[in-house]
């Protein structure tokens, strides 16, 4: 029986959407192992886990405590680590955002397996097979997983969530005892107005030094906004101290697979490429229609777009009606 | 204090890949190879400590032979000497490389392991945190500032629309995000000083670790895509494709 434990994040109490990609993924690697999904919720009291079942949890472990409100790294670990010791199951899964950057490691660590980090897919036929992008895009990894469990992160987006319904009974967990922390988050600090990562969205405008001052960004964040999309940056923008890091798209940014990636005023070096060539839709805004992003582009408009991209966010604003 | 940043050899980011006779490996003929970008705030972050409260900066990587030279750049950095854990073996599980590192580590009594939050090859972004489970201290990934004194120490982490300010105690693991520092280039004066600073090479056996390649691809080529025209008058046209053929909006 290959069980899997889907690991869910919550921020503030309350569920991450993208923990439907997390079960949908663990209940189509449980389902190819003839075993259960348990997801796991690490959090403060009172955290809603209605309807998880309908994304093919088997049963839902809740481990609630006031002092695990915040991301705690090394107490998350202990208790999933603990958990998978229990429950035996042959794979740990996760999303591979901050959180689960920094959680699937340790939980590798502390059950002694191998991990499979930012995956974009997971396979259960003969062993467990994963697909993961290395150098940062420019090539991908078919890996298979040669030990009896291992963890695996799942990089945002690339799953679609899909409903099937399952119990999802829900069982309290007692959080255990722990040692001392040597570390603790003892705060977040969220911006007034939290600003969709670039990581996560499902549409991303991006924009490059074609900008030519950092106050014209205001034109990707117009056209980002009616898009209901995120804030993409190149690293030229970014060393240039116009834009913050957070925003990177690339190498030594993030990499990012949204349905639309519209790129405005950036030229599309390797590097950039390789952090947004798995966008299912992208589109090129440039003067130089010899730039490499046209060779990736599904849509490009040669042209000024200081002109381009103002009409661009009239014209959305028409169709979406806003 | 003493201070370790463990670094590793990594394809430049210009680098365009090419897959090797194997299908398993890259070709690396022809290829750059630098100090990972990441390993740079690490190592960066490491002499400022150093300046701050004085003591030693000891730089670890593994690798073949050829990682003398990335660890002879941040040597050149100002880093004050050097380990070479040596193995002609490329690790891919992340865990095997935390083991090794970890067993070396323990015999230093360092107060501070920097690394760099991950590598721009493999991207794991696991080494780190998974040396701090092994050696049972605490940890903090991808961090975006760092303060330290009395033996305690205040990070922020950036996670997706905040950032988590975390507190921890002495001896600690962290790794680094861009935006921590602007790591300094070596001076030509680091670099010829670099040259006569000590680097043990100590031979290293690895455990196979529980990921076996079945092959390395290049992505799939994207279809086609086609100019939909010039300036704004093109922009309706491209509402019209992006709203009734790609379904995006």
């Amino acid at each position: 029986m290959g069980d899997v434990i889907a690991v869910l994040e919550q921020r503030n109490g309350t569920l991450k959407q993208v923990c439907h990609e997390t079960l949908t993924a663990a209940r189509a690697l449980a389902d190819e192992l003839s075993g259960q999904v348990l997801a796991l919720v690490v959090g403060p009291p009172g955290v809603s886990v209605e309807g998880l079942g309908e994304y093919g949890a088997d049963r839902v472990l809740v481990c609630e405590d006031s002092a695990l409100q915040l991301y705690q790294g090394t107490r998350y670990a202990q208790i999933a680590a603990d958990l998978a010791g229990k429950h035996g199951p042959e794979a740990v899964v996760l999303v591979a955002t901050a959180f689960g950057k920094d959680l699937g490691p340790r939980i590798a660590a502390k059950l002694g397996c191998p991990l499979a980090s930012d995956v974009t897919s997971i396979a259960g036929g003969e062993g467990i097979v994963v697909t993961r992008p290395a150098f940062s895009g420019k090539a991908t990894y078919k890996l298979k997983i040669v030990a009896q469990r291992c963890v695996i992160s799942i990089r945002p987006n690339a799953v679609t969530p899909a409903a099937v319904s399952r119990a999802g009974v829900v069982e309290q967990v007692a959080p255990g005892e722990s040692d001392v922390p040597g570390a603790t988050t003892v705060a977040v600090k969220e911006p007034e107005r939290v600003a969709l990562d670039v990581a996560e969205a499902a549409i991303v405008v991006a924009g490059g030094r074609g900008l030519k001052e950092p106050e014209n960004f205001r034109l990707i964040e117009e056209l980002a906004a009616v898009l209901d999309g995120a804030v993409g940056a190149s690293r030229a923008v970014v060393d240039a101290g116009w834009r913050p890091h957070s925003e990177q798209v690339g190498q030594t940014g993030k990499t990012v697979s949204p349905n639309l990636y519209v790129a405005i005023g950036l030229s599309g070096a390797i590097q950039h490429l390789a952090g947004m060539r798995t966008s299912k839709v992208i589109v090129a805004i440039n003067r130089d229609k010899d730039a490499p992003i046209f060779k990736v582009a599904d849509y490009g408009l040669v042209g000024d777009l200081f002109e381009i991209v103002p009409r661009l966010t009239e014209e959305i604003k028409k169709v979406r009606g806003t | 204090m003493k201070i370790a940043v463990c670094v590793k050899r990594v394809p430049d980011t210009e680098t365009r890949v090419k897959i090797g006779a194997d299908g398993k490996s890259i070709d690396e003929s022809g290829v750059k190879f630098v100090l990972n970008p990441f390993d740079e705030y690490a190592v960066e972050a490491a002499l400022k400590l150093k300046e701050q409260s004085s003591g030693e900066v000891v730089v670890v990587s593994i690798g073949s032979d050829a990682s003398q030279e990335t660890i002879r750049t941040a040597l050149a950095m100002g880093a004050d000497r050097g380990v070479l854990l040596k193995t002609e073996r490329r690790p891919l599980d992340p865990l095997v490389t935390a083991q090794v590192l970890a067993g070396e580590l323990r015999q230093g009594g360092y107060d501070i392991i920097l690394f760099g939050k991950q590598a721009i090859d493999d991207h794991s972004h696991a080494v780190g945190p998974m040396v701090a489970e092994l050696m049972g201290l605490p940890s903090v990934s991808a961090i975006t500032t760092l303060e330290v004194s009395d033996m305690k120490g205040t990070a922020e982490r950036e996670v997706e629309g905040a950032v988590e300010v975390v507190e921890f105690s002495l001896p600690v693991v962290l790794t680094a995000e861009k935006g921590l520092n602007e790591p300094r280039y070596p001076a030509l004066r680091g670099i010829m000083l670099a040259k006569k600073k000590p680097l043990d090479v100590k031979e290293v056996e690895l455990d196979p670790g529980g990921l076996e390649v079945l092959e390395l691809v290049l992505p799939a080529s994207r279809k086609e895509g086609r100019i939909v025209g010039e300036g704004a008058e093109a922009v309706p046209a491209l509402v019209e494709a992006l709203k009734n053929e790609a379904k995006v909006l």
